[in-house]
């Protein structure tokens, strides 16, 4: 198994609160991993980690067998892309947000390209020219999705991506997100609070709660856990 | 005018006052200590300005231009406190200010180098500039706050922190600098500014005081867009690391 993400004895704090503690583990490199735990897990923050938006209080984090640290910081960002749950949109049109990440390096985006990214995430080209401001909060979810494939990243964090979407988009995207890693062999790497996703979608998952890393490994672990905790969140019992 | 006449001018003082004492106001307390500073300084300002004119002395003179960068700074820098080193920032955006346009004004021989042309008009860059300053720290520390999720979004994206900060920059600098765009348009139709007004009541020729105060109003307008720009460029890279990270951002 080839690894595109790994974590050393990694912890972080910030504002005096212990966020991620002692995380060792790893990402395997062109697979889908889901990653569920309660709220409050470090989850997010842990996504935070691996795009450099911040830095580890202690441990180590390797990209493809790399320190995290010897990359260039605009560049690990591009190779590693994110999308968050906030899915914020800047001030211009849907088109103009799509192309955001080539427009910080002074290029457009092809009008074509950007039809078929909009189609690949459930979004029609009448789109484009709206207001990004004006888009509900799923449509905004899925343009958040584009905007960040535009990069074409090796691996893809997605957070949360499908809390916000009706049933049917929810299938667009789990769709997207097999296509994408199919077709490009990118590694992604989903946060989700839905576990039947996690088992279906997901090859891989790692189970966090309270900032540590209970369990990893094949998604079916979701199925049969060892840990009590992740018994006791698989049957619903935390939050 | 003689400090008999002068004191009756105090009757502008007592207005306000009585104002508001009876609309419950509250605004007496300032208004005397504003009164009484306004007093205390300018005739303070007056004595030092003869002594260093009659002394025509290049250190009275700096030493008057530091002060006036030392007041200035002291004034700013509180609406900048969550930027780091704004004293600094500050502190070098004033001198090169004044660098800038008195090197300009000597430089070309436009004034003559004498104490007397060059307090009042350093007095008049150094408070703009001052102003200019905290209308923009103002506003910036209220645009980097309230976008920083925009800021973070666009690191995400591969963008440098020039990229994410930029269109918070801009609308800080354009929204601090639009007051002296703006009352240049109007100006001689609506007001006439207190420095050629006070030429002519002083008895100089009016033509004569509009070419000085056309003077002013370029100068300040050089300044004023000089100092957002500058204290923009200086402040935004505190916002992050080397490692191109948004640091934690609350406004005080």
């Amino acid at each position: 198994m080839n690894v595109a993400i790994e974590f050393k004895d990694v912890n972080y704090t910030a504002d005096g609160l212990h966020i991620l503690k002692n995380i060792t583990g790893v990402f395997p490199e062109g697979r889908i991993t889901t990653l569920v735990g309660p709220s409050g897990a470090g989850k997010s923050t842990l996504f935070k980690l691996c795009n450099g938006l911040r830095s580890s209080s202690s441990g180590e984090i390797l990209i493809k067998g790399k320190k995290i640290d010897e990359y260039d910081p605009v560049n690990l960002r591009r190779n590693v892309g994110i999308a968050l749950q906030s899915a914020t949109m800047t001030k211009g049109t849907v088109l103009e947000n799509l192309e955001l990440p080539l427009t910080l390096q002074g290029e457009r985006i092809d009008k074509d390209y950007a039809k078929e990214l909009l189609h690949d995430v459930g979004l029609s080209e009448e789109f484009m020219e709206r207001n990004a401001k004006d888009l509900s909060g799923g449509q905004r979810q899925k343009l958040s999705i584009a905007r960040t494939l535009v990069n074409k990243p090796k691996i893809l964090l997605l957070d949360e991506i499908t809390s916000s979407l009706d049933r049917v988009s929810q299938h667009d995207i789990e769709e997207l997100i097999e296509k994408v890693n199919k077709k490009y062999g990118t590694t992604m790497i989903w946060i989700t609070h839905n576990l039947e996703q996690a088992i279906n979608i997901g090859q891989y998952t790692w189970v966090m709660m309270q900032g540590e890393l209970i369990e990893s490994g094949d998604s079916s672990l979701l199925n049969s856990p060892k840990d009590e905790r992740v018994q006791q969140f698989v049957k619903g019992e935390l939050g | 005018m003689s400090y008999l006449t002068l004191s009756l001018t105090l009757i502008f003082v007592l207005i306000p006052i009585i104002l508001s004492k009876t609309l419950n106001l509250g605004l007496e307390k300032d208004t005397i200590i504003a009164t009484v500073r306004s007093i205390i300084q300018l005739l303070a300002v007056g004595y030092i300005l003869q002594y260093v004119f009659d002394a025509e002395h290049f250190i009275y003179l700096s030493l008057m231009i530091l002060l006036m960068i030392a007041a200035a700074t002291q004034n700013a820098r509180r609406k900048g406190a969550s930027i780091r080193g704004i004293t600094w920032k500050l502190i070098v955006t004033f001198i090169f200010v004044e660098v800038l346009t008195q090197g300009i004004l000597l430089g070309l021989g436009i004034i003559p180098p004498t104490p007397q042309f060059i307090i009042p008009i350093s007095g008049m860059v150094i408070g703009n500039s001052m102003v200019l300053g905290i209308l923009f720290l103002n506003r910036f520390t209220a645009e980097v706050e309230d976008h920083q999720d925009e800021t973070e979004l666009i690191l995400t994206l591969g963008g440098t922190p020039k990229q994410a900060i930029h269109r918070q920059l801009i609308n800080s600098i354009k929204a601090s600098t639009i007051p002296t765009i703006e009352s240049q348009k109007t100006i001689g139709l609506v007001q006439l500014p207190g420095m050629m007004s006070g030429q002519i009541i002083a008895g100089a020729d009016p033509v004569q005081a509009v070419q000085f105060q056309l003077l002013i109003l370029f100068i300040l307008l050089t300044t004023a867009v000089v100092t957002s720009i500058m204290l923009g460029f200086l402040s935004y890279p505190t916002l992050f690391n080397e490692r191109m990270q948004f640091l934690k951002f609350e406004s005080k």
